[in-house]
């Protein structure tokens, strides 16, 4: 027994060493930081690049790409076929554009189940997308992806946009493109920093709880004119001070009353005090 | 200077904890307060003011002199508050530029410009206040309240004066002013009542009826584009108004109560609609007025999944796909919904006017 603790000892002092060190309160963030660097690392080192923009038009192989793409990561959900399941919509029909914006903006695939679907960092590259896109589209005929000629808004009236704006878009998007809630959890996404493309096709193929504004109602034009509308606001400072999220009344009137009122309140209790 | 200050009240008496050396001017007269109420004297005895208090800065000349500095501090950032304001107004010239440039300076300006002017005021009165609080003497003063009643003499004075103007009118005497005088006043009170005509005339039927009819073609708004059913995708929306409604004579009111929505639902989600609504739609297009019942907001966020249409105002829910009933929120009647069919042209129109009145409850609503 003593023979074997003595043979003990040095990884045992070791070990004390390590342990004291591990006491600091420094030590395990330098510990978790050590981890993120490394697993970071990595991942930069290992992860796919993201590869050139695929061609557009839609090949063969690319619809082939997609297929396999579309097996491996889309069919538990929406099924072999992409017929649909109790858990997911059926996808056929649904065209390109609905695939490119779910999945380009990460909402697709879905993190977990929930009233909504948020967007995240998307887990596919461009050519994933565009493969995926491009056999989804081969199922049915449906919208398209918009090409960069079509999302031009430089020179589009974007007065008549906030008009559009406001009548179609904004008893749920907020008069400011803020967003706002919806019923169980569900909400509007707020539109600040979204690229003319994701608003785009989300106006053409109605994501999940937004309705769909085909092409038929609201033309072409109309959307870039509500795009415009809705980059020019987003560009525009706001002269008379903090904008407080451009929520409205309810997040002015907050602050008016916790921080005007309460300074107001605060100033009197000084005022009455007894000075010691 | 206050025999507070001259005397100096040093720190000795009171670490001693001998409360009546700390007694002044305003304790001693609570105790030769006259009771007045044999038992409750018994029970209670006014304990008068509470014993003064002296601050630090009566007491330590340092904590004197560090409130000296506080006040100081004070108006020095009100000095430089001023010379925040001086020198914003001079620096930034909203007017040397244009366009969005020129609406940021505005904004620094006005910033700069309120919070100089708002420091230099703010901190001026927060100085004098704090010093005043800090170092100005602080007895309690006690001062007796002044009679309200004037003196007798001044009292008979004045009686006498308005017996003697009454006289003088001859109210009593000359009946023909006084009541013409009366005459002049009672009709008075018509003149606050007369202008409530200007709340009528009474709507009459203008609440019941929209300027929807029979074939009046449904335009989009804002672009005032006629609909064709194939337009509209299914889970597509669409805010529409009668068309030429824009040349009415009051086109907002009548905006304001004709402004429908019209939504596409696949087929089979109307099948739980009421069965006298049958044909009400065009294959699977619904319209339905925008104004909610309950105090009228307009009615448009619709969620395409769950075919559920709220009210910003108040959350009222309503079912589309069962004829707009109500199923969450304040309001009680669902929404009207306005029959529509096609034009030989393939337009959507109206096949008739809503079939109640849209909006919420009213007085004459029911007659």
């Amino acid at each position: 027994m003593r023979h074997l603790s003595a043979s003990l000892t040095a990884p045992r002092r070791a070990l004390a060493a390590l342990s004291r060190h591990r006491r600091r309160k420094v030590a395990p963030f330098l510990l978790l930081l050590v981890c993120l660097g490394v697993t970071g690392g990595a991942y930069t080192a290992f992860a796919p690049s993201p590869q050139a923009e695929a061609a557009s038009g839609a090949s063969v192989e690319s619809i082939k790409d997609g297929r396999a793409l579309f097996l491996r990561n889309c069919s538990s959900c929406h099924g072999l076929n992409s017929e649909g399941s109790s858990d997911a919509p059926s996808l056929i029909g649904v065209g390109a554009a609905a695939v490119d914006f779910q999945v380009s903006t990460g909402r697709m695939p879905a993190a977990a189940d929930g009233a909504q679907v948020e967007a995240k960092r998307p887990e596919f590259t461009h050519a994933e997308v565009a493969a995926l896109a491009a056999y989804i589209a081969s199922l049915g005929p449906g919208p398209a992806i918009p090409d960069k000629d079509q999302l031009d808004y430089t020179n589009v009236d974007a007065a008549q946009g906030g008009a559009i704006y406001r009548t179609n878009c904004s008893m749920c998007h907020n008069f400011a493109g803020s967003g706002g809630a919806l019923t169980h959890g569900k909400y509007a996404a707020s539109l600040r920093g979204v690229s003319a493309k994701d608003m785009y096709e989300a106006m053409l193929t109605g994501p999940q709880s937004m309705p769909v504004f085909g092409d038929g109602t609201m033309r072409p034009r109309d959307k870039l004119e509500i795009i415009a509308y809705l980059k020019t606001i987003e560009a525009q400072s706001s002269p008379g001070g903090a904008a407080l999220g451009k929520l409205g009344p309810v997040t002015e009137g907050a602050v008016g009353w916790i921080v005007g009122i309460g300074g107001l309140i605060g100033a009197a209790v000084w005022l009455g005090a007894k000075a010691r | 200077m206050s025999d507070q200050l001259d005397t100096e009240p040093g720190g000795e008496r009171i670490h001693d904890g001998d409360p009546s050396g700390t007694t002044d001017v305003a304790t001693q007269r609570s105790l030769e307060t006259p009771h007045s109420g044999g038992e409750l004297e018994t029970r209670f005895r006014d304990p008068g003011l509470p014993a003064h208090v002296y601050r630090h800065s009566d007491i330590d000349p340092k904590a004197a002199k560090r409130r000296e500095r506080e006040v100081a501090t004070l108006f020095g950032l009100s000095t430089l508050g001023t010379l925040l304001f001086i020198v914003a107004y001079f620096a930034i010239k909203p007017n040397d530029t244009s366009g969005s440039e020129l609406i940021d300076r505005v904004g620094l300006s006005t910033r700069l410009l309120g919070l100089g002017l708002g420091l230099a005021l703010f901190c001026i009165g927060a100085g004098a206040i704090h010093w005043a609080k800090t170092l100005m003497p602080d007895d309690e003063i006690v001062t007796e309240r002044k009679p309200m009643r004037s003196a007798d003499e001044d009292r008979e004075a004045a009686v006498e004066a308005l017996k003697e103007g009454a006289a003088g009118a001859g109210l009593g005497r000359r009946k023909l002013i006084r009541n013409s005088l009366l005459g002049a006043m009672a009709p008075l009170g018509l003149l606050a009542i007369i202008p409530l005509r200007d709340l009528g005339p009474l709507p009459g039927d203008s609440l019941g009826e929209t300027a929807w009819g029979p074939g009046k073609r449904l335009m989009s708004d804002p672009a005032g584009r006629p609909i064709k059913p194939e337009d509209v995708e299914i889970g597509g929306v669409v805010h529409v108004l009668p068309e030429g409604i824009e040349k009415s004579e009051h086109r907002l009111n009548e905006e304001a109560k004709a402004t429908a929505i019209l939504i596409r639902l696949a087929p089979e989600d109307l099948l739980a609609q009421r069965p006298d609504r049958k044909g009400w739609d065009v294959s699977g297009i619904v319209v339905y007025s925008k104004v909610c019942t309950h105090v009228g907001c307009p009615v448009g966020l619709y969620e395409q999944q769950t075919h559920h249409l709220l009210c910003p105002c108040h959350q009222s829910t309503f079912d589309v796909p069962r004829n707009c009933k109500v199923i969450f929120g304040p309001a009680h009647r669902a929404l009207p919904q306005l029959k529509i069919t096609t034009n030989a042209d393939g337009y959507l129109v109206a096949a008739q006017d809503f079939q109640e009145p849209v909006g919420p409850s009213f007085w004459e609503r029911g007659k």
